[in-house]
């Protein structure tokens, strides 16, 4: 499902002389549906890097970047939205939404924005926030003025909302006391069974040892770095 | 009579009119430019209708002046002098006697016929203008046919006023293509735009001509719930008692009594010498 | 799928000195643009080649019309080009005076383009009138007022109804939320947003606020001396700028 062929990463900084920074080397993995993949590595290694590339919000250097089937690298921006809408989804750790808008329709937002049934859609998204604990009364109001945690259960309700056959989790249980933290949990393992296909940085160990099947250590791609 | 060619006008002068005339009657409604001459008036006098009414005159022609309906007032009485002393024609206060007629600000009540012609004065001849300034602008939007502006001044009436308040220089499409400025008739003179006469218009200041000729659907444009209205004053004349012309408001006092009579001095002047008598005929005569 | 809107090669100089030059890309339906750069790069006169405001010296401008499909609108006749302006294609101006009929009436200004298509009825020209100036979030008894009476954000609001009341399927914005204060821009970007949403619309964004363009934009392009440095997502061209120009242009910007 998500497939990482001799990928590499450099930003190359024009306005500091062109400096050259390589980022990432040959980084190369498999992702088949239904399976959970822990990035690890130390801080600074690149794991959010290798996140972005995947996402296509960094420009890979080299190599081929396939989700479902196409290459992320390569492709046109609308054919990276369509994927974004329909197959790949990003729960990041920080919940980017636009001013004024209800919870209860920023969660909604990933249904509707493939065509499901308004209805439809504003009923799954209030089973996920029910779920989450997110207090019916702060349904109605937009979630700029959430605390962190309220937030991040806010984000970690919309990721989940359209069941994306791919899934970027950056951080999924951080902040979060044990009871959300469980219900995330089930949240993911409910992915893999339908047959999501997962990555996912995990600094919470147990979650990780939970919920992954297996770890990939990014230092291994990192240039300088290798073994 | 011999320091003037007939009519006033040179030869040349009128060639190019009658130019702009005929093409005026081909294309009906559309604002032909020409090059208007000084006349020996000011503008906004009527300088545009006295030369296409030089140039429409012959010899044998009886020429009639209207200033809002009146034969008598000064506007009137001065063009029709001026074509008595440079054309010889002989003039006439009779809609029926005259074949052409020269108005400015109304359209005699009495019925003209095919072999008139009626030369309306325009002070504006864009009915545009009032919401599109540049000439450019509306000279192309005539050409295309762009004319939802129109109907924006109409809403803005409506809005307002609560109805459409434009009272005089309604605009009409003209054989379902122009829409034109009818100079500032009342609107109740609308109607009388379908006639058996050719209708010219002369833009003396803005130096354009445009016609109607004979038997030409002309449409007051309107919303279809808020249709064109032919709107008068409810009231028969008190001079003559005719209930279908056009009538004049006449303050009589500082106590309020006031009177209506008809704007067109010929029409009342004819129904009365045939005996039809208004609420205050009597008064009037005494 | 066919793009609504096909550029090709579009060139416009004045005298020797290039306005823009060989800028091509395709749009498709529901897709928002924005051209982004800093002044005197190219990037309104490109907006006004392609509204056909201006003539461009080479290339097309193709778009997919309801009736015929794709028609170059730059070699099509101008009563065509005029229509689609008013129908299928919407202009919204930085300065709401030039979208605007300063001296008609809100209502008038919104039924204008209804009344330039033929709409003759009175009530529902002011009802549409009315349910749009609820959208853009005006008073609705505010529909007899003239615009001269509005604040600044409420005239460029004022001007959104007026444009988006055919249902056009493409809008060009020439920075739209310019000359605004900070919060009338956000409230007015939150509008845009929901109305590009709602009503499928696919739109052309000049601004030179990145802002702007990371709310609004899928994606984006990067305009510098009248060429295109740099095309691509909107959020990975702002978070992983490849050219020069765009490092310097994304860096400069103040973080709050």
């Amino acid at each position: 499902m998500i497939e990482l062929i001799d990928v590499s990463k450099t930003f190359t900084l024009h306005n500091q002389g062109g400096a050259v920074i390589p980022v990432m080397e040959r980084a190369t993995l498999k992702v088949l549906p239904g399976e959970c993949v822990a990035l690890t590595g130390a801080s600074g290694a690149g794991k959010s890097t290798l996140m972005r590339v995947i996402y296509g919000n960094y420009l890979a250097a080299s190599g081929q970047v396939l989700v479902g089937g196409l290459d992320v690298a390569q492709a046109e921006p609308r054919e990276v939205l369509a994927l974004r809408r329909e197959t790949l989804g990003y729960v990041s750790q920080f919940l980017r939404v636009v001013p004024r808008v209800p919870t209860l329709e920023v969660v909604a937002e990933p249904l509707l924005a493939i065509g499901c049934d308004k209805q439809v859609a504003l009923d799954k998204a209030a089973g996920l926030l029910a779920r989450l604990n997110i207090p019916k009364r702060l349904w109605t109001l937009s979630p700029t003025t959430f605390s962190g945690g309220e937030q991040q259960r806010v984000n970690i309700a919309r990721g989940f909302a359209h069941e994306y056959p791919a899934m970027l989790l950056d951080e999924p249980t951080a902040s979060l006391d044990a009871q959300n933290r469980e219900t995330v949990l089930s949240l993911i393992e409910e992915a893999k069974a339908r047959g999501a296909a997962i990555v996912g940085i995990f600094h919470d160990v147990g979650a990780r040892d939970r919920v992954c099947d297996r770890e990939i250590n990014v230092s291994d791609f990192t240039p300088g770095m290798a073994a | 009579m011999n320091e003037y060619n007939f009519a006033y006008l040179d030869e040349q002068t009128k060639r190019m009119i009658r130019r702009a005339i005929l093409k005026g009657l081909a294309v009906p409604g559309y604002q032909v430019p020409f090059a208007s001459r000084e006349m020996p008036m000011p503008y906004g006098w009527g300088t545009g209708g006295v030369q296409v009414s030089a140039a429409t005159l012959t010899p044998e022609d009886t020429f009639k002046v209207i200033d809002q309906g009146a034969d008598d007032t000064t506007n009137a009485v001065s063009i029709r002098k001026f074509f008595e002393n440079t054309a010889g024609v002989e003039t006439t206060e009779e809609t029926e006697k005259a074949t052409v007629i020269q108005t400015r600000h109304r359209i005699p009540e009495a019925k003209l016929r095919e072999d008139q012609i009626i030369v309306y004065q325009v002070p504006i001849p864009e009915p545009l203008r009032f919401l599109e300034p540049r000439e450019t602008e509306t000279r192309k939007m005539h050409s295309l046919e762009e004319y939802g502006l129109m109907h924006v001044k109409l809403y803005e009436d409506i809005s307002q006023h609560g109805a459409i308040s434009t009272a005089y220089a309604y605009p009409v499409k003209v054989s379902d293509r122009y829409v034109m400025d009818p100079s500032p008739i009342p609107k109740f003179d609308n109607l009388k735009l379908e006639m058996d006469a050719i209708q010219l218009f002369g833009a003396g200041r803005e130096q354009r001509i445009y016609a109607v000729p004979p038997h030409t659907k002309v449409v007051s444009l309107d919303f279809e719930d808020y249709p064109f209205e032919a709107t008068k004053a409810n009231h028969p004349c008190d001079l003559c008692g005719a209930e279908d012309s056009y009538l004049d408001e006449v303050i009589m006092d500082d106590a309020g009594n006031r009177m209506f009579v008809c704007s067109d001095t010929d029409y009342c002047r004819s129904r009365r010498e045939v005996g039809h008598v208004g609420r205050l005929a009597k008064e009037d005569a005494a | 799928m066919t793009p609504l809107l096909q550029v090709k090669g579009i060139e416009k100089r004045y005298g020797a000195r290039i306005g823009c030059t060989d800028v091509s890309f395709d749009l498709y339906p529901g897709e928002v643009m924005g051209i982004v750069g800093e002044s005197g790069s190219g990037k309104s006169t490109l907006l006004n080649c392609m509204a056909g405001h201006l003539e461009p010296d080479a290339g097309q401008v193709i778009f997919d019309t309801r009736a015929d499909g794709p028609v170059d609108t730059v070699t099509m006749s101008e009563p065509g080009r005029r229509m689609l302006s008013r129908t299928d294609w919407a202009f919204v101006h930085q300065h709401a005076r030039d979208g605007l009929r300063m001296s008609v009436s809100a209502g008038g200004n919104i039924g204008e383009r209804l009344m330039a298509v033929g709409d003759r009825h009175y009530g529902a020209i002011r009802d549409r009138a009315i349910d749009w100036l609820g959208r853009v979030e005006i008073d609705v008894t505010r529909v007899d007022d003239r615009p001269t009476a509005f604040s600044g954000g409420m005239q460029q609001r004022l001007q959104i109804a007026r444009n988006l009341v055919t249902g056009p399927r493409l809008v060009f914005m020439d920075e739209p939320t310019g000359g605004l204060d900070v919060s009338v821009q956000a409230r007015l970007l939150d509008l845009l947003r929901g109305l590009v949403r709602e009503m499928g619309l696919s739109a052309i964004i000049v601004t030179h606020d990145l802002a702007v363009v990371r709310l609004l934009a899928d994606r984006l392009m990067v305009m510098k001396g009248g060429h295109v440095v740099e095309a691509g997502l909107t959020d990975q061209v702002l978070d992983d700028p490849q050219h020069a120009y765009t490092q310097l242009l994304v860096s400069s910007v103040l973080q709050v």
